[in-house]
């Protein structure tokens, strides 16, 4: 792909990189990860180790804004904490970043490629529970795919990085890689709902076991479905795989206590009352409770004149809705 | 009160023009109406051709879109996300445009610290998700085409797919150039899916020349309704008016 999407952050180790706004400093040690847009350092601020990421703009705004939408559920691991946001003004050009909790292990794939397959099943457990958690808060996380996993520990746990495709459930889904995407395989929509970050999930047990990866060759699932039963390593759980490819699965945490039976655990585990409350009951309030926040924030606000301003905005935008 | 209408013209071509107007003129005409034209170039994995590149890159920047070039291979995913990003933008300029009325000065949503921004942001998401949609999709069939135009397909399936996950409204309309007796032909009128694609495409015979410029121009006079002189939103002043 040429110039839009090109990836033009190139920062060596050792650079210092001085937030405009909020005047924190932080040294760069290396590069983590590279993606289509962003790019993330391993950097040294106050506080110790974090992660910094750069990316367009407008990426960075939106994925700052999921970030702290997570930060408000309590005690929650959704993704990588948020520390900081800024910009770095540096010859001439001005560059959107944030800095978060850094996640130390390696990627779901150099992970299995240095454990084994056996490891898979287990792990898409602990990714089922982290998505459950995430879609009782109202979120599909979107652009699921090994990449963006990160085994931490040990005791190891399965952490999801990249909140650029995290979408509100009902709206469409902003980002998504195509082999993990449901729409691709033209076996579903884009819709942001559980079933769509199901479908992934099972495409990462897939990529897994084909790390080449594989195109499409217009047949739908029956493709992916020939796929996973060709494939020895995912026997135990074939079937739990293709109902999610197939779009079985209202919620994560039934496909969980289905994959939990197929890898032959007790089946008392799966029944353990969940301790979260039930999302559907607090969805008003958090709405409630951001607005509220969003006032006092705008109160106050760096210059009072902007945050005047941008509530007119917002206030003529929102009419616009209506 | 009456919704935002996005509208884009949606040019796929592998190359350049050789017939008719300067195609960045006839994008500029289209930019003055509210039209955004995006440009996608399609290009051989082994051939590149610099003239081509050069045209692509002009008329999105004419047009007030985005350009991109792709392989055949890459191109699903390319389609949906130069869309999406040009409505981004499209609704991140109304931003701005409201912001500059109401400081009476230049101010970009990037000039503003970190934490006012996301808040304007979650309003230009909002915007993009409801706001209805009206796309028309322009494709080269000229003779060089012929091997990308089963991709071409499959991308623009891929596109209606993305869109119509959305919860705002979408209008696609399908034209070719070059048509059969004229310069530009109809292919499917203004539609909310491409259901009709597939067997659309089936009946193509490319060759011809390339008239990209007077594509652009017979495109912008099939949108519907009354065209602005700049803008999406149809009374932009009002809102003003009524709320200061
Ligand atoms: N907080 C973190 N801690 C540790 N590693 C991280 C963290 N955030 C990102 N990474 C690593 O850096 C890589 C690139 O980051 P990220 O996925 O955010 O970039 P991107 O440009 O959004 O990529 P994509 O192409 O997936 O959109 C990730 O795949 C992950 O391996
Ligand atoms: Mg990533």
């Amino acid at each position: 792909m040429t110039n839009t999407s090109k990836n033009l952050f190139n920062v060596s180790r050792g650079t210092v990189i001085h937030g405009k706004w909020k005047k924190q400093t932080y040294l760069v040690e290396r590069k983590i990860g590279q993606g289509a847009t962003g790019t993330v350092y391993l950097v040294n601020g106050a506080d110790g180790e974090a992660a910094l990421k750069f990316s367009q703009p407008l990426s960075i705004t939106s994925e700052i804004n999921v970030l702290k939408a997570f930060a408000k559920v309590r005690g929650s691991s959704l993704g990588p904490s948020l520390l900081d946001a800024d910009d770095w003004e540096n010859g001439g050009s001005v560059y959107s970043f944030y800095v978060m909790e850094y996640i130390k292990g390696p990627t779901l794939t150099d992970f299995i490629k240095a454990r084994g397959p056996s490891w898979i099943g287990v792990l898409l457990l602990q990714l089922l529970e982290n998505l459950h958690a995430l879609h009782e808060e109202g979120w599909v996380f979107g652009d699921l795919k090994p990449d963006n996993l990160i085994v931490s520990g040990p005791p190891f746990a399965l952490r999801c990085v990249d909140v650029g495709g995290t979408t509100k459930i009902g709206r469409s889904v902003k980002e998504y890689t195509e082999f993990f995407d449901r729409g691709y395989w033209r076996a579903g929509s884009r819709k942001a709902e559980p079933s769509y970050d199901l479908f992934a999930a099972a495409m990462v047990a897939v990529n897994l076991v084909y790390p080449e990866r594989f195109l499409r060759d217009g047949t739908g699932s029956r493709q992916l479905i020939l796929k996973v039963k060709q494939k020895q390593e995912l026997r135990a759980y074939a079937p739990v795989l293709v109902k999610a490819l197939q779009g079985e699965y209202a919620s994560a945490q039934e496909m969980r206590e289905e994959l939990l039976e197929a890898l032959g655990a007790a089946s008392h585990e799966s029944r353990k009352p969940s301790s979260r409350p039930s999302h559907s009951v607090k969805n008003n309030g958090r709405t409630a409770r951001r607005r509220q926040q969003k006032k006092e924030k705008q109160l106050f606000g760096l210059a009072s004149v902007l945050g005047t301003a941008v509530l007119y905005v917002l206030y003529i935008l929102t009419e616009v809705l209506m | 009160m009456k919704q935002g209408t996005i509208r884009q013209i949606l040019l796929l071509t592998d190359g350049c023009s050789n017939n008719g107007e300067d195609p960045s003129a006839m994008a500029v005409l289209a930019r003055e109406q509210g039209i955004t034209v995006n440009v996608i170039g399609i290009i051989d994995e082994d051939a590149s051709n610099q003239r081509g590149l050069h045209e692509i890159d002009q008329i999105a920047l004419s047009g007030g879109g985005i350009s991109q070039t792709v392989y055949a291979t890459q191109l699903s995913h390319t389609v949906q996300m130069v869309t999406r990003q040009a409505m981004t933008q499209t609704l991140q300029g109304v931003v701005n445009e409201q912001l500059k009325k109401i400081l009476h000065k230049e101010t970009d949503l990037e000039a503003l610290p970190p934490d006012t921004r996301g808040e304007v942001m979650e309003v230009v998401d909002e915007l993009g998700e409801t706001a209805n949609l009206e796309v028309l999709i322009l494709v080269d069939t000229s003779a060089s085409m012929a091997s990308k135009l089963p991709t071409v397909k499959e991308a623009l399936l891929d596109l209606s797919l993305s869109l119509n996950a959305r919860m705002g409204s979408n209008l696609f309309s399908l034209s070719i150039f070059p048509g059969k007796r004229k310069e530009t032909e109809q292919l499917i009128d203004w539609t909310p899916t491409l259901e009709s694609l597939p067997a659309v495409f089936s009946k193509l015979s490319p060759g011809g020349l390339t008239p990209t410029g007077p594509a652009i121009r017979e495109a912008i006079s099939k949108f519907k309704g009354k065209r602005h002189k700049k803008g999406w939103l149809p009374t932009d002043d009002e809102y003003i008016e009524k709320s200061v």
